[in-house]
């Protein structure tokens, strides 16, 4: 159908009066017809204009998730970042385990430095009464020798455990850039989310509109509070916790 | 004495493994949950139960509750060792009989202060 003329205003009078003459007339689908003609320029325009909007939104959304590459973000970033987090976890769950193990192992050695240590200042302050006899000094001498050469292998030991502590702290640096990836996605999908928002029309989101308050209180709990983000009502330190408690008669 | 560490990550159980061995109890037993915890504790005569508070299956909350929920279990003193530290659940778990709570990140000396003061009193 070609584009409809638009009607001046001398040809909508003869319509109208055209109209009239047809009403008077009773000449009914001769009426619906003039009435057609009348209405049709400004329907056609109404369409013409609703079309031309539906599709420039629909062009500048599409435009939008094609540039912002929202496909690959829900398709594969996203889903690549809980699996970077989950790395994360696991790995610092096992430098601290590696970390335990050395302390494990080297806590017992220490104890054994300590207590070897106390009984032969027992032995020599023994020695230096003066009913002892030179077996006593044999064997004490005998029983130092054999501290001084286990002391030597319980400080290797001991210094190779430190070793693992002091290696096993390097997967902060590791866990340290993979959050740091991680946090970079949040932040360009946050700034795709305000954009996506803003381009749709809806009117600005008022935090505390949003029903975040509702799923926290769910289970109760909230995990360790992040300082400068967490805003709860929460004690900051143990002699916090026993002054409430104390104050309550606990 | 033998204890009960309740908790779903296994470092922190480990942690506290090892300072309770270094304040001389070495009865220890682990749990990851809440619901792995209390039929260990309802089959097993325990003196002592430490415990998280933010665990997927059973929170630490609801394990002390049906710990003095329980006619066999009502008197084992519980200390709560979390990372959960708002005030409305410090006086919650007061009120539901919780006889000591350190916070997370805690020190050594904190842990045995506070074994300590609960055992004092329980003797009292």
């Amino acid at each position: 159908m070609g584009e409809p003329a638009i009607l001046k205003n001398k040809d909508r009078l003869a319509l109208a009066k055209d109209l009239v003459a047809c009403l008077e007339d009773g000449r009914e689908s001769d009426a619906s017809r003039v009435l057609g003609q009348l209405g049709g320029g400004h329907e056609g325009q109404l369409y013409r204009e609703v079309g031309c909007l539906t599709r420039e939104l629909h062009e500048t959304i599409n435009c939008f998730v094609h540039e912002s590459n929202l496909a690959d973000i829900a398709h594969s970033e996203i889903p690549d970042a809980a699996e970077r987090l989950a790395h994360v976890i696991r790995m610092t769950e096992d430098a601290s385990n590696t970390t335990l193990s050395a302390v494990e192992d080297a806590m017992p050695l220490a104890q054994v430095l300590s207590n070897d240590s106390r009984r032969l200042v027992d032995a020599l302050e023994r020695l230096q009464r003066p009913d002892n006899d030179d077996l006593d000094c044999l064997a004490v001498g005998k029983d130092l020798e054999s501290f001084l050469r286990d002391t030597q292998a319980n400080a290797d030991a001991l210094n190779t455990r430190l070793s693992q502590v002091l290696m096993a702290q390097e997967h902060q640096d590791l866990t340290g850039q993979i959050i740091q990836k991680v946090i970079e996605l949040v932040r360009d999908v946050e700034a795709k989310l305000i954009e996506l928002v803003r381009l749709s029309g809806a009117r600005k989101l008022q935090p505390g509109n949003s029903h975040k308050g509702d799923r926290k209180s769910d289970t109760g709990v909230h995990g360790p509070i992040v300082p400068g983000v967490d805003k709860v009502d929460g004690v900051t330190d143990q002699d916090e916790v026993d002054d409430l408690l104390s104050s309550l008669g606990f | 004495m033998k204890i009960l560490v309740v908790d779903d990550f296994s470092t922190m159980r480990r942690i506290i493994k090892n300072l309770l061995r270094e304040l001389g109890f070495t009865n220890t037993h682990e749990a990851d949950d809440g619901t792995t915890a209390l039929p260990m504790l309802q089959n097993g005569r325990f003196d002592f139960v430490i415990t998280d508070w933010n665990m997927p299956g059973m929170q630490g909350i609801d394990l002390l509750k049906a710990i003095r929920a329980d006619d066999q279990l009502k008197h084992l003193p519980v200390l709560m060792v979390t990372a959960e530290s708002k005030r409305d659940q410090i006086v919650n778990a007061a009120q539901a009989g919780v006889n000591g709570y350190v916070v997370k990140p805690f020190t050594a000396i904190t842990l045995e202060e506070k074994i300590s003061k609960i055992f004092e009193r329980l003797a009292a």
